[in-house]
């Protein structure tokens, strides 16, 4: 007779059915994906640690693969190369029973809901606790609490038909919270849903985030999502791990391309096509240079252009510009003209970089009239 | 009342035959629709990328339920003479008829209810993948419930295939209404008989469609009960 050696969560390789508690929420490892009869990868080697708690934004345009990657996670789809650990367990060699258990751990919710037309919130919420087996009684106690905690304990018996947009995605978040998961995905939940009901849905995923301390991964094509709810952000492009880090470092200091392009919407990063043509890529007699200037944190209250004049007497003339907020940080970008710059330039940014401004120089601009007639007159 | 029109004697051969049409239809009906939707389950389940891919599985089974589709009735009934006597013990009579007309109807029922449990959206059998339920769970808990409307309508056009089908069982001494209607009305010159057949099959099938409906439309929960009851 074998004698029952009690297992400790700390015990080396022990692994539970909810995995170990130490591990990462998810690690992704080098994960490939083709697809028969496609040209290249749709994944291409991507490497991500999701740590636990997190709310993870994966961005990118359609057919960036952040689907297919995220599907991967609960095995939706199966990786042509790497693996995927969630808490420290992996999926992407679990099949039938092991494989369905494990997903028990994984909740999904999904940009067309995916709710049951045949049965109403109730019924929808009661699924999952129905393919574990759960008995009537232990479902009907259930139910309730999931359905105050997505606001829909109202419309129990109302069927997916008699619901907005917004109500079924709740139906669809209560079902994904059914089992208790440890981690939530969220496949272009928002995607299908008005501006403001996108707002209600976001906080209500930041609001289980906090209470639950889940770990969601979102992906979406819409920074502004990311803005409002991501503390990290993966960038994909075709199929490529493009850039990934906070949410604020990756909007205040963007390395890549598509990065940029994503956020031209909401931070000023680029300039207006009509005004980048008119950028000359090096200085000209009676040109002025042009600066970028992102403003963080504090930085943002410094009365800078004010100093431009006063101190350095330029005459800046703003291209664009704007200020947002990021995880309740604000963060500005402003692209001027500083005007009469000239020899002053160097002195001028190491005086804006010890205000803790980050400056770049994009590019010249012919020296303005204004300007030339002020340093004539001077 | 057709009936008033008739001898008791004719009456009485009416409901005789209106008796066996019942007891044919009502044996075959249940017994396809017992093998006719595990049959459409398969189908939709073993296709290619399905919960249960098969696809050599799943193209024979669609070629065996065409060969059964393409044979006229007629043809059937006669041509599996051997395998009707070795289920009811004999090749003619009502009860022997039962048997070709399950074996016609059950590849009908079968693709109706497959049609039915196709256009089940996948991302609801994703989803339901996506909080473990297994094969068995997503087929009983997310295919069939969401397909029944589809389902009930596609029973319901099989039952009147089933009662026209029906009509042609004389042919193996099966009785019923349609054999009324041609050994009296046809070769007896009684066209009152005929008539009367016809009616009474017009209200059968008509019933059976009104039922038919109205237990899809009370299954389908597809459109807001408010858009439901201003549709009928």
């Amino acid at each position: 007779m074998n004698a029952i050696v009690p297992i400790t969560e700390f015990q080396a390789g022990a692994t539970s059915a909810i995995g170990r508690a130490d591990a990462p929420a998810i690690q992704i490892e080098r994960l490939t994906k083709r697809f028969p009869g496609v040209a290249g990868a749709v994944l291409d080697d991507v490497s991500l640690t999701i740590d636990r708690g997190d709310i993870y934004g994966i961005i990118g345009r359609s057919g960036a693969g952040k689907s297919t990657l995220v599907r991967c996670i609960n095995a939706l789809e199966r990786p042509s190369a790497g693996r995927v650990l969630v808490s420290g367990r992996e999926i992407t060699n679990l099949y039938g029973r092991a494989l369905r258990t494990a997903r028990r751990d994984i909740g999904m919710i999904f940009q067309h809901f995916n709710v049951l037309s045949s049965s109403t919130v109730a019924g929808n919420v009661a699924l999952p606790f129905k393919v574990a087996g759960l008995s009537r009684a232990e479902i009907a106690r259930r139910i309730p609490p999931l359905l105050e905690l997505v606001g829909l304990a109202h419309k129990a018996d109302a069927y997916p038909s008699e619901l907005s947009g917004g109500q079924k995605q709740r139906v669809g978040i209560a079902r994904a919270l059914a089992l208790n998961p440890s981690v939530l995905l969220c496949d272009e939940a928002t995607s299908a849903l008005d501006p403001e009901t996108t707002e209600q849905i976001l906080a209500l995923l930041r609001d289980i985030n906090r209470k639950l301390g889940l770990t969601i991964v979102l992906i979406t094509h819409e920074m502004h999502v990311v803005r409002d709810i991501a503390t990290r952000v993966a960038v994909l492009d075709h199929g490529r791990l493009v850039e990934e880090g906070a949410t604020f470092d990756v909007l205040a200091f963007p390395k890549s391309r598509v990065a940029r392009s994503f956020l031209s919407g909401l931070v000023a990063h680029e300039l207006p096509p009509v005004v980048a043509s008119q950028l000359l890529p090096e200085p000209v007699a009676e040109s002025d240079p042009v600066l970028r200037i992102v403003f963080t944190g504090e930085a943002a209250h410094e009365p800078i252009v004010a100093a431009l004049v006063t101190q350095f007497q330029l005459q800046p003339n703003i291209l664009h510009g704007r200020i947002d907020y990021v995880a309740e940080r604000p963060l500005g970008v402003l692209t001027l003209v500083a005007g009469g710059a000239g020899a002053k330039l160097p002195d001028l940014l190491s005086y804006l970089a010890s205000l803790g401004l980050t400056v770049e120089v994009i590019g010249h601009a012919i020296r303005s009239a204004v300007t030339r007639r002020h340093s004539a007159a001077r | 009342m057709p009936f008033d029109l008739l001898s008791p004697a004719v009456t009485a051969l009416l409901v005789e035959s209106l008796q066996e049409t019942a007891y044919m239809v009502s044996v075959a009906a249940l017994v396809s629709t017992a093998l006719g939707l595990p049959l459409g389950v398969l189908l939709v389940v073993t296709a290619p990328g399905h919960i249960l891919a098969a696809p050599i599985f799943n193209r024979i089974l669609s070629v065996a339920i065409n060969l059964i589709r393409s044979t006229p009735f007629i043809i059937l009934m006669v041509a599996i003479i051997p395998f009707t006597r070795f289920v009811s013990g004999s090749s003619v009579g009502t009860s022997a008829a039962i048997v070709p007309l399950t074996v016609a109807i059950t590849p009908l029922f079968a693709r109706l209810a497959e049609s039915a449990m196709r256009e089940v959206d996948r991302g609801l059998i994703e989803a339901a993948e996506a909080i473990g339920a297994s094969p068995l769970q997503i087929i009983t808990r997310v295919i069939f419930p969401e397909a029944l409307p589809g389902i009930v309508a596609g029973q319901t056009v099989a039952l009147v295939s089933l009662i026209s089908y029906s009509a042609m069982a004389g042919t193996v001494g099966g009785g019923g209404l349609g054999d009324l209607g041609v050994r009296y009305g046809y070769q007896r010159f009684m066209p009152e008989v005929m008539v009367a057949v016809v009616v009474v099959l017009v209200v059968i099938v008509q019933s059976v469609q009104l039922i038919g409906d109205a237990v899809a439309r009370a299954v389908n929960h597809r459109i807001a009960r408010s858009k439901r009851s201003a549709q009928v």
